[in-house]
């Protein structure tokens, strides 16, 4: 983690055309064919996507067409669910993921999350990051600091908060909760981070600096953002993919690079989506 | 963070894993152990006759009938007292005092600490109150009114909740028709709290039955039917404590008395635990 | 919450009577325990004033009919009997809390479940009658006599049990499910995810379930009367028949008179005492530590 991240709330928007290409596109996770069921319903059915690394893919799409089960699948959380089920193939760095025998407590050290509504565990704030380096075996305490400090450096919540590391987590604003619990996914050095709506719980100024932060890790980290906001997925996306709910279940009707798909549709779904004029 | 760091981990979890599953194990063979003695040494002397005849030879042999009916006198007064006082004061807890109110304040404070209270301490109580003070000597009567004060903090706390739950929408709507308290009460709400009351009085009978220490001096051992309340009657309790204690010999129908007792409490709790989880929980859903 | 104003009930007389009653009702209920006590009080009066309270703690022995009252071979007893049923039963009701909700398939924790409801229905008098029959000869095999300590202690623990047990289960089933989530997510065992953040955002409750069950365990009678053996000594091994404060007031309250009654009011007043002791160690420690 580079010390010299520039301070959130300082980016400069550019323009999509202008936007250097984050990375030779280099598919990281290949997702062939999935589909997740709950019981009888399907959430999303045969979904096929590439996503690249080092990139912010945004995945938009009116309410209720997949997005978030669909981002839950990628780190197994769906697991967690009684009777769900998951079909097809997700590749992360060419590891299977789904399967039989594969290491889900490594799948999720190298995928964190980011929840819609800021989760911190109901301990201290150092706690909350030094419990999850110590269960994935640092042990050591100076190393843990330093990890500590600069994973708070890295969401801008160092100044705010090294005077009182020892409070409690929940008595932080939401932005800063969020922040926090940005923190946490980062100190296990993840290769991806899955974001389900990470600022639509939050206040427009929070929103603002947790949306900086999240341009600010396009390069180091794969980053895939489900978002209802429009404005933000053009905002900050390299790519995006597109949810409509059809034929009873969610599917996504277009993928691709965020100039492609904001400017110059394929789909007319698609087109009526990010217009305004549907969904 | 490599792997042995895993394998570590993976140790830990593992031995998590097997206490919990011990301690599982542990409580549930007790468990059968305990209610499969009561019901093998028990059920070869269950009948008919032995839960209707009386007692002979100091309760060695006979049945329970009287003592049947002494248990179902004195539950009778328990909740013959504790029913309209609990219900009472449910109601102005829950309906007219508000959370700053001094009386309210103290009434409830006042039942936390009674239900802290031993048991044996409500015996001693009620031997001299209700026993000594009162004049009504070893009897029904006493044994009962002390069970109502023992039972009064259960009922009132289940009822309450049951009030709770109501929706407030239901005494706007009365006020707002104009409808005296006393109506709204009545007509509305006590309807409607019904089920957080019998949760409260199904718990309330299920604890009196159970209670031993605290009828011992207040209701009596005599084990004859008893022809007036204040007749002194001895509880089923008390009953098995008598066969094994104080007789010997008594053993084979104390295992009885004992099953009979288990069944009749488990289907008390059984019922209440029904009750809380459908109809309480149907009421706060559907409303 | 509604108030009752005066505006609301003017208009309807039967509201001022309604709420007269009422009143009437709730102050009957709420001085039930002043009248418990104010009779405990009365009754230990006279024994108080004959003999002093310094005399319930040195007397050579607890003799009443020689006039000895001394309470410590009871308190020695209540206390031990507490502290090891306590220890026993917390990390199993606990444990088993945690086997229902983390640990067992659905189709076993439900039935285990109202195993421990079950559990929890089964009057006193019915395990003091299977200690008596079943585990004293047990122990009295091992190491005569048989009634003992260790039988009360294990009584005891299988009694208080389910009150831990299903305090804890309905504190695991109030944590916040997004915190599994989020453990999940960063890929954390289920015993870390347990010990780091269930535990301690359950401890409220948790706390309040030992509370109880001490609760429980110094107030039990009639199981610990049946297996105790009701000697009065101070116990100094686990096979020591001994005798609590609870069982003794039971045992001699039949035929005692004058000065020996009085003194089991004493022993009354001072279980009291120990609850009372005990709720407001619970508040002390609780405040700030637990609920802050």
């Amino acid at each position: 983690m580079s010390p010299s991240t520039p301070t959130p709330g300082t980016q400069p928007w550019v323009p999509l055309e202008e936007r250097p290409a984050c990375c030779e596109p280099r598919p990281f996770i290949e997702v062939e064919q999935l589909s997740l069921h709950y019981g009888q319903t399907p959430a999303f059915h045969d979904v096929t996507l590439s996503i690249n690394k080092g990139c912010i893919t945004a995945l938009v799409g009116p309410s209720g067409c997949g997005k978030t089960s669909f981002l839950t699948s990628l780190n197994r959380l769906t697991d967690l669910i009684a009777g769900c089920r998951l079909s097809g193939r997700i590749r992360l760095d060419g590891l299977d993921v789904l399967a039989q025998h594969s290491d889900v407590i490594g799948l999720r050290r190298r995928v964190g999350m980011i929840f819609q509504k800021p989760n911190p565990f109901p301990l201290s704030i150092r706690k909350n990051l030094e419990f999850p380096l110590r269960e994935h075996g640092l042990r050591d305490r100076e190393r843990i600091a330093i990890n500590i400090e600069t994973g708070l450096r890295d969401v801008g919540l160092w100044d705010e908060v090294k005077n009182r590391l020892d409070s409690p987590a929940l008595a932080l604003s939401g932005g800063q909760q969020q922040r926090l619990c940005m923190a946490r996914a980062l100190v296990l050095s993840p290769e991806v981070l899955l974001m389900d709506e990470p600022c639509s719980a939050l206040d427009p100024l929070s929103s603002g600096v947790v949306e900086d932060l999240i341009v600010g890790l396009r390069g180091r980290y794969t980053v895939l953002i489900v978002t209802h906001n429009l404005a933000q997925a053009r905002r900050i996306a390299d790519y995006a993919a597109v949810f409509w709910v059809q034929n009873g279940a969610g599917q996504l009707i277009e993928a691709g690079t965020a100039k492609q798909i904001f400017e110059e549709p394929r789909e007319p779904l698609t087109a009526a989506y990010v217009s305004g004029m549907r969904g | 963070m490599g792997k042995a760091r895993g394998r570590h981990r993976g140790g830990r979890e593992g031995l998590a894993t097997t206490f919990v599953w011990s301690a599982a194990v542990l409580v549930t063979a007790t468990f059968c152990w305990l209610l499969g003695d009561i019901l093998w040494h028990g059920l070869s002397h269950l009948s008919w006759t032995f839960l209707t005849a009386p007692p002979r030879n100091a309760g060695r042999e006979g049945g329970i009938g009287p003592i049947l009916v002494s248990t179902a006198l004195i539950l009778g007064v328990c909740l013959g007292v504790a029913v309209p006082l609990g219900v009472g004061t449910a109601v102005l807890l829950a309906e007219f005092t508000t959370d700053a109110s001094l009386f309210g304040r103290l009434t409830r404070r006042s039942l936390d600490v009674l239900s802290g209270v031993p048991s044996i301490v409500f015996g001693l109580f009620g031997n001299v109150f209700f026993c000594k003070t009162l004049g009504l000597g070893f009897s029904i009567l006493s044994g009962g009114l002390t069970l109502a004060c023992m039972v009064l903090p259960i009922l009132i706390r289940s009822t309450e909740e049951g009030f709770r739950a109501v929706p407030a929408g239901y005494r706007l709507s009365a006020a707002a028709l104009g409808l005296s308290r006393t109506t709204t009460l009545f007509h509305l709400l006590l309807p409607a709290a019904v089920p957080g009351l019998l949760v409260g009085l199904v718990l309330g009978v299920g604890r009196a039955i159970a209670e031993t220490a605290a009828l011992i001096f207040t209701s009596g051992y005599v084990d004859r039917m008893p022809e007036s309340l204040l007749d002194s009657g001895r509880s089923l309790s008390i009953h098995i404590f008598d066969l094994s204690m104080n007789v010997s010999g008594g053993d084979t129908n104390a295992y009885a008395s004992a099953l009979v007792l288990v069944v009749v409490l488990l289907a008390i709790n059984r019922t209440a635990s029904w009750l809380a989880e459908h109809w309480l929980h149907r009421r706060i859903v559907t409303v | 919450m509604t108030s009752s104003t005066n505006n609301t009930l003017s208009r309807w007389p039967t509201d001022r009577l309604l709420l007269w009653l009422l009143r009437g009702a709730a102050a009957i209920a709420g001085a039930i325990v002043l009248l418990i006590v104010a009779f405990l009080v009365m009754e230990a009066l006279p024994v108080l004033r004959h003999v002093g309270v310094a005399r319930f703690f040195t007397d050579p022995s607890w003799h009443p009919a020689e006039g000895f009252y001394n309470l410590t071979p009871m308190l020695w007893g209540t206390m031990f009997a507490m502290v090891g049923s306590v220890l026993i039963a917390t990390p199993l009701g606990i444990l088993s809390a945690v086997f229902c909700h983390y640990y067992a398939p659905p189709a076993i924790a439900r039935p285990y479940r109202r195993l421990i409801e079950l559990l929890a229905g089964i009057p006193s008098v019915v395990y003091g009658f299977w200690g008596l029959v079943v585990l004293v000869p047990l122990i009295g095999a091992i190491h005569p006599p048989g009634p003992s300590l260790l039988a009360g202690i294990v009584i005891l623990s299988i009694m208080i049990l389910p009150t831990i047990a299903l305090m804890a289960d309905a504190s695991l089933a109030n944590v916040p499910p997004q915190y599994l989530r989020g453990a999940a997510a960063l890929g954390l065992p289920r015993w870390a995810t347990l010990r780091g953040i269930v535990f301690p955002a359950a401890k409220s409750g948790l706390f309040t379930g030992v509370i109880l069950e001490t609760g429980r365990a110094v107030g039990e009678t009639m199981a610990i009367l049946m297996v105790c053996g009701n000697v009065v000594q101070t116990p100094h091994s686990l096979f020591d028949p001994m005798r609590t404060l609870t069982a003794n007031i039971a045992l001699e309250m039949a035929y005692a008179l004058g000065d020996h009654r009085a003194a089991l009011f004493v022993s009354g007043l001072v279980l009291v005492g120990m609850i009372a002791a005990l709720v407001a160690a619970a508040d002390w420690i609780s405040h700030g530590r637990i609920y802050g």
